[in-house]
């Protein structure tokens, strides 16, 4: 019986990069049944041909502009049936003393042909890489926070999110268009986003830079503030454990 | 060729911007010093300040002109020989001015060879300063030049090289070999001895060959502008002074984006200075900070070790463009 080919896509920035590891791919191709399904040459291509077609393992440089390898495998988890990853660079002494001590598996460039066959008879027992580890070995946070929506996944820009609201199990997503959903601990998006973010109450953090003033409403014999967005009606209460940063932000 | 190294035992270079504030400074706090002890108020001091001024200015401002006018001369004698020469030719200023002021002026003034022993002692005592100070930086210039080599080219770009050449070897094999001996000379380069001065337009071969490795990764991604029409090619500068720079400029400017950037580079002369002036795109996302203080100040120390004050690297943001400055005084391998 023969086994399926293996299905991989290429994810580097660099033409020749992607070029090396085809050649490399195509040597193995004697010895393990593959098929290349595509290159991508950044995450955004990377996760439009992973909306399109099965892969089983993703080539994953690390060092890529913009979004780099580190955030795309964080995004691939929300995939129905996440790939393999395994990851590509170059030089990179931080994250290989994280690898090492998570045992996830990489490449060094320029790669050798024996690790890579190595890496592509071990690639269909690969565990998952698991999201607090990705998110723990990332030096920088997510640039786009992803969200599932119809079997599609949706990149939303960091820069372009006005609030985030815990609610229930969920988190709210609110940029200026629209509202998402997305399955993550507000408590960890204040670690990740700190810079960006300030919380103003216990379920609720607002983009400093969306924040427009403060309001002092009345409601049935109690007073409390309120932050005015940028571009968008609504108010957001502050709590009174929070009332301090209305000092912070000036009014 | 002029060497970088500061010998432990060598005059100052009396036309160098740097030297000549010095004895501007130390020379006049030498005066204030001397006038404290002669009154008990404020006013008193600054009285003999002024008295003192028409002795000490016309001094110090006559020794600057002649040791400046003399300064090849006398960089050639012995330090020894050198030393004897400079606090002769004090003297003989002091002596002269002190004459001059009392034949002149009508100053009451004291003795002729008190002025002698004063000028004796102060140049004495700002050659010694400039001699310790020459050799409490002879190790940072050595340590410099270490730092350079570890820190010029980055790990992360020889890997990036290697495995792009690879992947021409089967296709283009003409480009690979062409892009192995851009390598082989950029390391050559790098692990050169970098005490001597080199020729301008060999550090912008340098910087080409660099940009051709580049090229072949990034693709369209990197463009490069040259403006050098108004190049000396024949002016020497410190080796490795724009590549560090120009590889900057790559990683900061053009690798954090997806869009194709502009590196532009020009360099000119304007009268006695050379300037380098390196732009690139600036990011604000993303921004990689690591190694980017690193290469700047190893430039900035080996530029103030050779030049002082008339060497500077300056960077500026403007309008998402990050601009690099460099300013060295223009030197030919003949006027050295």
């Amino acid at each position: 019986m023969k086994e399926q080919a293996l299905r991989i896509l290429i994810v580097d920035d660099e033409a020749p990069a992607r070029n090396r590891m085809r050649d490399l791919l195509e040597d193995c191709a004697s010895k393990v049944s593959l098929e290349i399904i595509g290159e991508a040459a950044n995450g955004r291509a990377a996760l439009d041909i992973l909306e399109e077609k099965e892969v089983d393992l993703v080539l994953l440089d690390i060092r890529m502009p913009e979004m780099d390898g580190l955030e795309l495998a964080q995004h691939l988890r929300k995939l129905p049936d996440p790939p393999a990853v395994i990851f590509t660079t170059a030089y990179d002494s931080y994250a290989l003393r994280a690898f090492d001590l998570h045992a996830i598996d990489y490449l060094l460039k320029p790669i050798r042909l024996g690790r890579l066959f190595d890496a592509l008879s071990r690639a269909r027992s690969i565990t998952p890489l698991r999201l607090d580890v990705l998110r723990e070995i990332a030096p920088e946070p997510r640039t786009n926070l992803s969200v599932r929506e119809r079997g599609k996944i949706l990149l939303v820009p960091v820069e372009d999110i006005v609030y985030l609201k815990a609610e229930l199990k969920y988190v709210t997503i609110r940029t200026h268009e629209r509202e998402f959903l997305i399955e993550e601990a507000l408590s960890n998006l204040e670690e990740e986003f700190g810079a960006r973010f300030v919380r103003i109450h216990r379920n609720c953090l607002v983009a400093k830079d969306a924040i427009a003033g403060f309001e002092k409403i009345a409601e049935s014999g109690s007073e409390y503030w309120a932050v005015m967005l940028k571009g968008i009606m609504e108010k957001l209460p502050v709590s009174r454990r929070q009332a301090h940063i209305v000092k912070e932000f000036g009014k | 060729m002029p060497s970088i190294n500061h010998y432990p035992y060598a005059l100052p270079n009396f036309r160098n911007l740097g030297v000549l504030l010095r004895v501007l400074v130390i020379g006049n706090a030498m005066g204030l010093a001397a006038a404290l002890p002669q009154a008990d108020t404020l006013s008193g001091v600054a009285h003999a300040m002024v008295e003192q001024a028409t002795l000490l200015q016309p001094v110090l401002i006559a020794s600057l002109v002649v040791l400046g006018a003399l300064n090849g001369a006398l960089q050639r004698l012995p330090y020894a020989a050198g030393v004897a020469a400079v606090m002769t030719i004090e003297a003989a200023i002091a002596v002269a001015t002190a004459e001059a002021n009392r034949s002149w002026l009508v100053m009451e003034l004291g003795p002729w060879w008190r002025y002698l022993i004063l000028a004796l002692l102060a140049s004495a005592a700002l050659l010694a300063y400039f001699n310790l100070r020459s050799r409490a930086l002879s190790p940072a210039l050595e340590e410099a030049r270490l730092q350079a080599l570890q820190a010029r080219i980055r790990p992360h770009f020889l890997f990036n090289s290697l495995n792009a050449v690879l992947s021409l070897i089967r296709a283009q094999p003409k480009r690979a070999e062409a892009a192995l001996e851009d390598l082989a000379d950029l390391f050559r380069m790098a692990m050169a001895d970098n005490r001597r001065l080199t020729v301008l337009k060999d550090e912008v071969a340098l910087c080409r060959q660099y940009l051709e490795l580049e090229q072949l990764r990034l693709g369209e991604r990197l463009q490069v502008e040259w403006h050098l029409d108004k190049m000396p090619g024949d002016a020497l500068i410190p080796p490795l002074m724009l590549q560090p720079l120009v590889e900057n400029a790559v990683y900061h400017g053009i690798e954090p984006s997806v869009q194709p950037g502009v590196i532009r580079i020009e360099i000119y002369r304007d009268g006695k200075q050379l300037h380098a002036l390196l732009d690139n795109p600036y990011h604000a996302h993303g921004a990689r900070h690591a190694g980017n203080r690193l290469a700047l100040d190893n430039i900035r120390e080996r530029l103030s070790l050779l030049f002082d004050a008339e060497g500077t690297l300056e960077t500026a943001l403007h309008d998402n463009t990050y601009r690099a400055h460099i300013t060295i005084p223009y030197l030919t391998a003949e006027a050295a």
